[in-house]
């Protein structure tokens, strides 16, 4: 199997539930004006991309990477998996470089989404008002209100099985699934958290407890971060990406989009892509640009065109701004027994308490966590990133593996202006200006920092753990091109619409103008599934056209 | 060095349902197919041999498990990780200026090549270079440090713990699909993992 020619080709897509199988796809020609080129195809393209193709637009969607096929191409192998993750160029700068890869980057269809540890939470309602409500970052231009309904819209999709009762307000209702038995990882943070007196429950996850379709119940492998091979994970290659191609959408892989094209109108006129070494264009009467924090403000930025010097959708200067992360130190612990943490979901319980507490905390935001449960390699790097743990103390140190458990928190980051994205004069092997991903933590990110590991290294003791130890990491990408309520102050407006070229659309992580505390990519989902609503219903009263921008009033 | 699992042997479930064709394939290449020197000089290889002897000391196998030809191979199709610090440069440079790095140090230090130092000396210059007391002009401008923490330990741990010899030593699963696993619990195991290690 070449995994550099494209499969979704000649009318048919893989059916990514059968050995060998096939599906039938739509297929337009570059001539056709689709509705919709969508660039990027994880958690927002491909949500988005089934919302608009049921709705009857006509969608094309690129992703740079394979289509793949789990039950064939995904081995129980850590570094067999390596290429799941997006490895072109890219350069980490600043105070507290961001490890990328497997940290928080895919290619190929169904984008992170195919190796995220499937944690699917809803940010605390307060998050979309926390400079009115908690005194700090940015409001939301999206409301609690007009959110929701796609929260329950996505955790329906993905089958999320987690608890009848969930013990934080975010969550009112019982979950598609019932929850998962949990491993020994999380049975210690239930135990150290019913001793310490706070809630805490079995993590919402997007694996299924039951049958789903073509999907069988999780057997608890452990891979689940370097792809699922039995489809029992609830990734977009299975949920949203099968529904697209039944709806009529097409799915190009191995297809790099290099360039939004804009008129002289100032209108986008479709993308420039390469595929099978050709360069070739797509007409379009809309482009959606769904490349995660750092190809989105990419592309806009590469796109720069005469009437657009400093990028596409860049009047506000924001494009690559404003990045944030979650903080996601490890912290560690001995345990008498043997906890064989790699078995199953890593991240199988959770508490929100540090997510929910507002006081007494001497720091802004908030931070949920979670058990952990690395896998030999991963165990390994991290060890091996602690000073002077090398030679026979690494080999030692590793004997340990089945003895040790951790949690995590996913810690709030602050918005700051001097994160972010830019390019840089270097090329990668599209001809593209590379990015340079800059990022330092701030004060109050610090202090986060150190009152989550300070009570999680409480924790692990409380659980009878010994010689606790922390180690740095982080997780996620937010930001970039942050939706707002004004044009001076983002990027898109909260249908994730240019404020500067009307057809012109964002729709991934890159929308959040603050992180939350919890893990984004159910709330990716939950704007993708809002954002095609809007569409649609755009589209119904007229407003969808160019023309149609300027008078519409936004509520 | 005390071996918690020493009769455990993931491989010994080839056969098994913890394992399916997909893996058996990517491990069937790193067992049997050992790249040979593509990428490095002579030189430069033999010196990374005796760096990855002092990163992972294998006295305890014969033959060990091979890394620096995983390196080599590595470097040779460009597979990267997906980011570099901006104190290094490309990978291929990094590595190679790394290796020219150490040996300068070796010299500089000790009046001798890496190669011909005593393992102990060897780490004395090892230990230089993890924290970054070398001369800056014998790294090009690029961070000793960073090499040798981001690239150097970061690949040789991250292949000696890819090799299922490292996972029975541990005592890690293996592969598990399509089996899983069905006890999960504290203390609890399945009869197809490590058995419970040997108590001393």
């Amino acid at each position: 199997m070449n995994l550099e020619s494209p499969r979704a080709v000649d009318g048919t897509a893989p059916d990514v539930f059968r050995v060998g199988g096939v599906t039938p796809m739509r297929a337009f020609t570059d001539k056709e004006i689709v509705d919709f080129a969508i660039v990027g195809s994880g958690a927002g393209g491909a949500t988005l991309a089934a919302k608009l193709s049921e709705a009857g637009f006509s969608v094309v969607v690129f992703d740079a990477g394979p289509f793949w096929r789990p039950l064939e191409e995904f081995a129980s192998d850590e570094l067999a998996q390596h290429k799941l993750y997006w490895t072109d160029e890219r350069v980490t700068a600043g105070a507290d470089p961001i490890v990328m890869g497997a940290n928080n980057s895919g290619r190929g269809v169904g984008g992170s989404t195919v190796h995220f540890a499937m944690i699917s939470l809803r940010l605390r309602r307060e998050t979309f008002k926390c400079r009115t409500r908690l005194g700090y970052g940015v409001d939301w231009p999206v409301s609690w209100e007009e959110i929701e309904p796609y929260y329950t819209e996505a955790e329906r999709a993905l089958h999320v099985a987690g608890p009848v009762n969930y013990p934080w307000p975010s969550k009112r209702t019982p979950y598609p699934y019932r929850e998962h038995e949990l491993n020994a990882s999380g049975q210690l943070l239930g135990r150290a958290a019913e001793k310490m007196g706070i809630k805490w429950c079995a993590t919402p996850l997007a694996t299924v407890s039951a049958p789903r379709g073509k999907s069988p119940p999780c057997v608890y492998r452990g891979f689940c971060v370097v792809g699922c091979a039995t489809n029992a994970k609830q990734s977009a290659l299975v949920v949203w990406i099968p529904r697209a191609l039944k709806a009529g959408a097409e799915i190009r892989d191995m297809a790099m989009v290099t360039r939004v094209e804009v008129g002289r109108d100032g209108l986008c006129t479709g993308v420039t892509y390469r595929r099978e070494g050709v360069e070739r264009f797509q007409r379009a009467r809309n482009v959606v640009v769904a490349g995660y924090s750092v190809e989105t403000p990419r592309l806009l930025l590469n796109s720069a065109c005469p009437q657009f010097p400093q990028g596409l959708a860049n009047g506000s200067g924001l494009v690559g701004k404003y990045l944030t992360i979650h903080s996601s130190p490890g912290v560690w612990a001995t345990f008498e027994d043997e906890v064989r943490m790699w078995k199953g979901p890593p991240n199988m319980a959770v508490s929100e308490h540090w997510n929910y507490t507002d006081e007494g905390k001497g720091f802004f935001g908030g931070y949920s966590f979670m058990s952990q449960g690395p896998l030999p390699v991963t165990w390994a790097q991290t060890m091996a990133g602690q000073p002077g743990v090398w030679g026979q103390t690494l080999r030692d140190r590793m004997l340990n593996y089945n003895h040790m458990a951790g949690l995590g928190p996913v810690g709030e980051t602050e918005s700051q202006l001097c994160n972010g994205v830019e390019l840089m004069d270097e090329v990668d092997q599209y001809g593209l200006r590379i990015p340079k991903i800059t990022f330092s933590y701030s004060d109050n990110d610090k202090a986060l920092m150190r009152h989550g590991v300070n009570y999680l290294s409480q924790m692990l003791e409380v659980a009878g753990g010994r010689d606790v130890f922390s180690t740095p990491d982080t997780s996620h990408l937010m930001g970039t091109c942050r939706m707002g309520a004004d044009s001076a102050s983002s990027v898109v407006d909260k249908d994730g619409r240019s404020w500067d070229i009307p057809n012109l659309w964002v729709c991934d992580g890159s929308l959040f103008p603050t992180s939350g505390g919890v893990n984004p990519s159910l709330t990716i989902q939950a704007l993708a599934c809002r954002i095609g609503g809007r569409i649609e219903a755009m589209a119904k009263r007229g407003e969808l056209s160019a023309q149609a921008r300027e008078v519409v009033v936004w509520a | 060095m005390k071996r918690p699992y020493p009769t455990y042997d993931v491989l010994a479930r080839w056969e098994s349902p913890s394992f399916n064709d997909a893996t058996r394939e990517v491990l069937a290449e790193r067992l049997e197919r050992t790249p040979e020197r593509r990428f490095f000089t002579e030189a430069e290889w033999d010196r990374l041999e005796a760096i990855v002897a002092r990163l992972i000391p294998q006295p305890d196998r014969e033959p060990p498990i091979p890394i620096t030809p995983w390196i080599d191979h590595q470097l040779q199709e460009d597979r990267t990780e997906g980011y570099r610090y901006d104190d290094l440069p490309r990978q291929a440079e990094a590595w190679r200026r790394g290796l020219a790095g150490i040996e300068a140090q070796a010299q500089r230090r000790l009046g001798k090549a890496f190669v011909d130092l005593t393992p102990d000396d060897q780490d004395l210059v090892l230990r230089c270079v993890e924290l970054g007391e070398v001369e800056r002009d014998d790294w090009g401008g690029m961070s000793a440090q960073r090499f040798f923490s981001a690239l150097l330990v970061h690949t040789v741990a991250t292949l000696y713990y890819a090799h299922p010899a490292a996972w029975s030593e541990i005592g890690f699963g293996g592969p598990a699909g399509p089996r899983g696993y069905v006890r999960m619990g504290v203390g609890e195991r399945d009869p197809w993992e490590a058995p419970q290690e040997a108590t001393s």
